[in-house]
């Protein structure tokens, strides 16, 4: 798994690489946890991960709890069709935004 | 402050140690690490055993050092651990000695009873690698859902309205048109809520949930070859887990938060969830079953055990679960209020409820601690509790079940009334105690209406449609040489065994079905139904399919359109109910004006009005309601009448006067053809003759005074 970040004006773009569970749970808290600053805006690019474990859409969620205490907007992009069905049956996707493209989730962040 | 307990304090090999909490049993996290905590009353020693997930052999054994036992329970917690990819069971060693009771045999993993997720069946039908070592393998939940809102419902248990089903068979058909990965499982029957929202049933019923082996005894079917499997599952593996291959996600693990999302959202949509718990027996079966867990980890204490050490089999499934004995009640309690609160489950339908009042000799209690500490429990204290009262051993409870003013009952009595009155073959005296909540089973012992679950079909048994189309059972497709299965149906198959083509017996059929949906909404106490009754569903005469994983089992919601006049009877006869709360009374009719009313809250009349005919061959019989007796008088309703006629001719029937300016309305007329046998509540066309009524043969008419 890989995480890249791009920053740009106010608006932060990790793009995330691999498979999301339990083995690199500390990874990507560290990674992804700095970003949640007060206010902050953040993408999350999910198109290149093919499967994330439960222990993964915890990390998410976790880090989507804080995003929302700081008042910090957290956008997840390009989730595949089974990751989203995935989290619609266990109930996680009800709790994020999500967004089709990195510009939808711009336009969404802006508005 | 960092606590100073996130530090091991032991090692063995690679892993790092610390005595553990006795307290909660089972694998819970803890700072750092993972506490495991296992009881045994009479093994010597006991090993933890480490596997990752689906591996065939483990990669750690751990004895729990002398110092982490306290008292009979083993505990210790064991630092990093990957705790989403390992699977844990633990060995034994104790006497092994069957006449003594003891199987000990430390060569076996075995299963945690408390786990909290099971892997092994993690998708439905995938046949299992018969040499694996560990079958049914321990996981480690996270119990962190976030149900925001949500809690029970606590629907008072007058006004619900119980649907049974079998999450598989719900929508495991390709006619549920639903996504394919969703068929037959909880996924699906989320999908599936606003069918439900619109029949408007306000409870399911879950034939079992807990993790079972689909694969227990399974085996081909003499005449076609296909697999027969135990598919109803009830026969317990783990009481803490959730069948993996009813989840879509099962193959991820993640059973755990499906099933919670479903109950979110029939929560959501004001639909509360009852469990179907077996806990009068468990999957290891008989001398000859496999060792999954109990019996090697305390067998003695687990089962009720003949003096020579064989299983007591008052279950009829080869075992019994010794449920009075001080440590299982505690592991039954822990069971239900992890449920309760873990999962929001709004009540639960205990099968074979009997043997939880035995004594661990099998002799019926006449206290029995069990149903006592569940009914007292102040977590399970809102829960629905309801019995299935009666066991395999002969003990039949139904009007006598312990229940300290909190346990229902399965009214068997009911069914058996019902049936045989749709047939002609009952006396209405004995009709008309089953229409009021039967009060000569329970007001003399202070027990509500709503303690009787009323119901005229269930899983076990006939179909409604197959109630009216066989006289006798045909479960040839079982293997059993058509020997298994209840033989007193009470059916009539109106002329015809099985499927027919004739018009006349198929609108007979239609009728009877009609009649029988009309007499369970208007009966006082808690109608139950069976799934696809709404729709005509048939199982081809077949009585008892417990094993079977194809169209005898799956609801066919095609029927939805072939039997659409039944679903929107159905629903208009639902609705009636819930528009009615005379029909919901918290407390048995009193046979008398109190209100001042002019009118009895119940007054029972034949074709005559207000004399009723109550000789043992009498056909017919109507019954009033007077709405301003609703619910003990507090709350106004109209005024009800029903006459039922199950005479092979129609009868005029003398219908009792109304206050001035009130006028009869026709809510059903089971003789008229769809859509003019039901109206929606509200829409009732008024009654020409307000002084009399024409009821076809074998019929139901019920009016409505506003």
């Amino acid at each position: 798994m890989e995480i890249n970040i791009k920053k740009k004006d106010d608006l932060q773009i990790a793009t995330i690489q691999g498979d999301i569970d339990s083995s690199v749970a500390s990874e990507v808290t560290e990674t992804i946890v700095p970003l949640v600053t007060e206010n902050a805006k953040i993408i999350l690019d999910m198109t290149g991960v093919e499967y994330m474990s439960s222990a993964g859409l915890r990390i998410l969620l976790s880090t989507y709890r804080q995003a929302t205490a700081k008042e910090a907007q957290l956008i997840l992009v390009g989730l595949s069709e089974d990751i989203k069905d995935t989290m619609s049956v266990t109930g996680f996707l009800d709790f994020f935004t999500v967004s089709d493209s990195i510009d939808d989730a711009k336009k969404q962040l802006e508005g | 402050m960092q606590r100073i307990d996130v530090h091991p304090t032991h090692t063995h090999g690679k892993f790092k140690l610390r005595r553990g909490n006795p307290a909660p049993f089972g694998a819970t996290f803890v700072p750092g690490g993972v506490n495991f905590s296992i009881f045994s009353s009479h093994a010597t020693s006991c090993t933890l055993v480490l596997f990752e997930k689906h591996a065939p052999k483990p990669f750690g054994e751990i004895p729990f050092p002398d110092e982490f036992r306290i008292g009979n329970v083993y505990s210790m917690i064991v630092f990093d651990l990957d705790y989403e990819n390992i699977e844990y069971g633990y060995r034994m060693d104790g006497p092994n000695n069957f006449q003594e009771g003891h199987w000990f045999d430390k060569n076996k993993v075995l299963l945690d009873p408390y786990a909290k997720i099971i892997g092994g069946r993690d998708v439905w039908g995938t046949p299992p690698d018969w040499d694996d070592m560990y079958h049914h393998r321990a996981r480690i939940a996270f119990d962190d859902f976030d149900w925001e809102d949500d809690r029970p419902l606590e629907i008072a248990p007058e006004d619900q309205i119980i649907y049974e089903m079998h999450v598989r068979s719900f929508t495991k058909h390709q006619s549920s048109a639903i996504k394919e990965s969703h068929r037959g499982t909880f996924a699906g029957i989320r999908d599936k809520i606003p069918y439900l929202k619109e029949l408007g049933v306000n409870a399911i019923e879950l034939m079992p949930v807990y993790e079972f082996d689909e694969f227990e005894n399974s085996r081909p079917n003499p005449t076609t070859g296909e697999t027969l499997y135990n598919y109803w599952g009830y026969s317990t593996v783990g009481f803490f887990s959730p069948k993996a291959g009813y989840a879509a996600t099962g193959k991820f693990g993640m059973q755990v938060d499906e099933l919670k999302a479903m109950v979110k959202e029939l929560h959501k949509n004001g639909i509360e969830v009852i469990l179907d718990v077996v806990f009068n027996h468990t999957a290891e079966g008989n001398e000859r079953g496999p060792t999954i867990s109990f019996r090697g980890i305390d067998n003695k204490t687990y089962y009720m055990l003949t003096p020579e050490g064989y299983y007591y089999n008052f279950s009829g499934c080869g075992n019994t679960l010794n449920c009075n004995n001080p440590i299982v009640r505690g592991i039954v309690l822990d069971c239900l209020r992890y449920w309760a609160s873990e999962y929001h489950i709004d009540g639960f339908r205990f099968d074979l409820a009997s043997i939880l009042g035995r004594d661990p000799w099998g002799a019926p209690l006449s206290n029995p601690p069990l149903l006592e500490t569940l009914a007292f429990d102040p977590i399970l204290a809102k829960c629905k509790l309801i019995a299935e009262a009666w066991d395999a051993g002969g003990l039949y409870q139904v009007g006598s079940f312990p229940a300290y003013g909190r346990w229902g009952e399965w009214n068997g009595k009911y069914r058996d009334a019902i049936r045989k009155f749709l047939k002609a073959d009952t006396t209405v005296g004995e009709m008309a105690q089953r229409l009021q909540g039967s009060p000569d089973l329970y007001e003399g012992a202070g027990r509500a209406p709503a303690t009787s679950i009323n119901f005229i079909t269930a899983h076990d048994g006939f179909t409604l449609m197959d109630m009216v189309s066989y006289n006798g059972k045909h479960n040839e497709a079982n293997g059993e040489n058509n020997n298994d299965g209840s033989n007193d149906n009470d059916s009539w198959n109106c002329g015809w065994e099985g499927e027919t083509d004739n018009e006349y017996i198929n609108a007979l059929r239609h009728r009877q079905i009609k009649n029988a949906i009309a007499l369970l909404m208007v009966s006082q106490g808690v109608p139950m139904m069976l799934m696809g009754d709404e729709m005509g569903r048939t199982k081809y005469g077949n009585n008892n399919t417990y094993c079977h994983d194809n169209e005898l089992n799956w609801l066919n919601w095609d029927l939805l359109k072939q039997n659409n006049d039944i679903f929107q009877f159905t629903k208009n006869c639902i609705n009636f109910r819930k528009a009615h709360p005379v029909l919901r009374n918290t407390w048995h009719f009193q046979n008398r004006d109190y209100v001042g009313s002019g009118y009895a809250d119940i007054s029972w009349h034949g074709t005559q009005a207000w004399n009723a005919d109550w000789s043992e061959d009498a056909k017919a019989i109507a019954f009033m309601l007077c709405g301003k007796h609703a619910k003990g008088g507090t709350v106004e309703d109209n005024y009800i009448y029903v006459a039922t006629n199950v005479y092979w001719d129609a009868l005029w029937f003398e219908i009792p006067q109304l206050p001035p300016g009130l006028q009869w309305h026709v809510f059903a007329n089971t003789a008229m053809a769809s859509p003019e046998d039901s109206w929606t509540p509200g829409s009732e066309p008024v009654l020409q003759d307000q002084y009399g009524m024409l009821v076809g043969d074998r019929s139901t008419v019920i009016l409505v005074g506003k």
